[in-house]
């Protein structure tokens, strides 16, 4: 019991920080960009488990996060269109009936459902075909990669069905509430940080259950793990819907705190963001990933405040620094300094 | 019908320029197993290296040197301490591909330049213009001129034993890191070579490399790592298929066309259209 409980003394007291000290001590805009950042934290938490401890390198999280906003804004601009109605940007394009993809969208249970359980499909259909044949390493990540690009173009593309370039904004109300009120906020920044917390605390559970040991071996041992007899496509199949249901979520709760979805938020650069911040923070600590997603977004506010230009030499520097001299990222690092201490 | 004809040569010239692009991703990433996002910058550096010169036969050699040292110095600085961690490679060469973006922008501005195409490349036969000809003629040269390389000379030879077995290959006192070196710098040069080919089809960019990184490493993944005749086939067969889908859908749809054949075809042949055939198990 007393193990228990020195074991989540760290997670309890950033629980009461994130949860009480937060939204007590930070303005509304600085809870704001908070929120934001647990929503990458999110992405990154998937990222974490299925890169850091599977092994598998997904360089295409931004499309489960993009399908997830997309469905919520979805239904964001049909509630304010009200029943019969368009939303804005369908009429500046010369649409005159809702298209029938849209019509399911109406219902907020469908749109939160498939904000999670539509990335999660595509992840079982790709990762079905891609690790039953057994394509890994960097040919997944490529095509992670290329998946990525394809549904930018696609949804640029498709301006009467997705709002194109600009993507959706102006949403003004959630579940009849206002939007714009800082109380509105303040209740999505909690609803983030404890779903965050949530989603930490399962993937932690499931990485040390039986099904977590297997992952990690068929990171490091792929063909022995199949000559044992186990299926390591499955398991890695698993694994990767689990993280695209992650960055599915994500995307619906960063819709309504951003108040923004659109192509450049989801393509192959910001994908490539959260995963560098998942190997900053230290791929193989779970807790090392949502540390990164925080610390990146916040280096990249804070900087590009101060110099734009600046952003692009630093965080560039900061990878090869970080892959040449820490590649377990902060998590490793303070992991050393821990075992210096007992030793 | 007549569109169905049209769209050939299209398609062939998307092709040819995929094939350079592709070509030096076949040395690094193919023959080293190293994922460089960098390439993409390589390439831009190439067009910018022809943008100075302003003298299209003048800016390939010097292209290739250009962007071969890139890669020398990045290979010798950084790459080399990755072997055997290919995807740590693509994290550290991304923030590389970051920098010198940024350093483009600074160095020419974030504006698009553009390089004037030399007069007696004005003109075409039928639809084809003669720059896209010139494209598909330099692929070709490329194509062969790698070829020779690798099968005729001493140090391709080596190149290919390390490929097929680097202990083997050591062991035969054969000197791997400079093999490396030397891979590194011609691939890197061949990006060069591709951006000045660039150059004569659109404006040059801080961004142009990005633009084209994506379908490259398609093509070597199509094609099989390392092999030549498949970055050709693959090359060829991704521009034809880009071009019809983008003939009989609509240009937003014929990524994810081309995405979908890809992942199909990789369930026939999950290696690429030519595997290097090794006992090696992971």
């Amino acid at each position: 019991m007393r193990d228990l409980i020195r074991r989540n003394l760290p997670f309890a007291a950033v629980a009461v920080v994130a949860l009480v000290a937060a939204p007590l001590l930070l303005e509304p805009f600085r809870l704001g960009l908070l929120a934001k950042y647990l929503c990458y934290a999110i992405v990154a938490l998937g990222i974490g488990l299925a890169w850091g401890k599977g092994g598998m390198l997904t360089l295409g999280q931004g499309v489960f996060f993009g399908l997830g906003g997309y469905a919520m804004a979805m239904y964001l601009k049909l509630t304010e269109a009200g029943p019969g109605g368009l939303p804005d940007f369908m009429v500046w394009s010369g649409v005159e009936e809702l298209p029938a993809l849209w019509a399911p969208f109406a219902s907020p249970v469908l749109a939160l459902g498939m904000a999670v359980l539509g990335p999660m499909a595509l992840a079982v259909v790709l990762g079905t075909l891609v690790f039953r044949q057994r394509v890994r390493g960097a040919y997944f990540a490529i095509l992670t990669q290329a998946l990525a690009a394809a549904l930018v173009i696609l949804l640029v593309g498709q301006q009467g069905l997705t709002g194109g370039t600009n993507g959706m904004t102006n949403f003004f109300e959630l579940f009849g509430r206002d939007l714009a009120e800082d109380s509105t906020q303040r209740g999505l920044y909690l609803v983030t940080a404890g779903v965050l917390g949530v989603l930490y605390l399962a993937t932690r559970q499931l990485v040390n259950s039986r099904f977590g040991r297997l992952l990690v071996a068929v990171r490091d041992g792929e063909d022995r793990v199949r000559f044992l007899g186990y299926d390591p496509a499955l398991v890695k199949t698993v694994t990767f819907a689990i993280s695209a249901g992650m960055a599915g979520l994500a995307g619906a709760l960063f819709v309504p705190v951003v108040g923004i979805i659109s192509p450049a938020l989801l393509g192959v650069v910001p994908s490539l963001e959260l995963v560098v911040a998942v190997a900053v923070g230290g791929r193989h600590a779970l807790a090392g990933a949502v540390l990164g997603a925080v610390v990146m977004g916040y280096a990249k506010t804070a900087f590009s405040e101060q110099f734009a230009d600046g952003w692009l030499y630093l965080q560039g520097a900061l990878f090869i620094l970080v892959m040449t001299l820490a590649p377990k990222g902060i998590a490793g690092l303070l992991g050393r300094v821990r075992r210096a201490r007992t030793a | 019908m007549t569109a169905f004809v049209n769209q050939l040569p299209i398609g062939l010239s998307i092709g040819a320029v995929l094939l350079l692009v592709a070509l030096g991703l076949t040395f690094t990433f193919g023959q080293m197993g190293v994922i460089n996002m960098a390439h993409g910058e390589f390439i831009m550096a190439g067009a910018y290296t022809a943008f100075l010169i302003g003298d299209l036969v003048l800016a390939l050699p010097a292209a290739f040197l250009v962007a071969g040292a890139m890669g020398l110095v990045l290979e010798r600085a950084a790459v080399r301490h990755f072997y055997g961690r290919p995807l740590d490679t693509l994290l550290l060469t991304w923030g590389v591909s970051l920098v010198l973006q940024q350093l483009a922008r600074d160095l020419f501005g974030a504006p698009n330049v553009q390089v004037p195409a030399p007069s007696w490349l004005a003109g075409g036969v039928g639809i084809l213009p003669y720059n896209r000809l010139f494209i598909m003629a330099l692929a070709v040269a490329g194509v062969v001129a790698v070829w020779l390389y690798l099968n005729r000379t001493a140090l391709g030879r080596r190149t290919q034993a390390v490929v097929q077995n680097r202990r083997l290959a050591a062991t035969s006192g054969i000197d791997t890191g400079r093999v490396d070196m030397l891979t590194f710098f011609v691939g890197s040069g061949l990006a060069g070579v591709a951006g000045v080919a660039l150059t004569l089809i659109g404006p040059v960019g801080p961004g142009l490399g990005t633009y084209y990184i994506v379908d490259a490493f398609l093509v070597v993944v199509a094609g099989g790592l390392g092999q030549l005749r498949g970055a050709v086939l693959a090359a060829a067969g991704l521009g034809l298929l880009n071009s019809y889908a983008e003939f009989w859908s609509d240009a937003s749809l014929a990524k994810v066309i081309v995405f979908a054949v890809i992942i199909a075809f990789l369930q026939v042949r999950p290696q690429g259209m030519f595997v290097l055939r090794s006992r090696v198990l992971t």
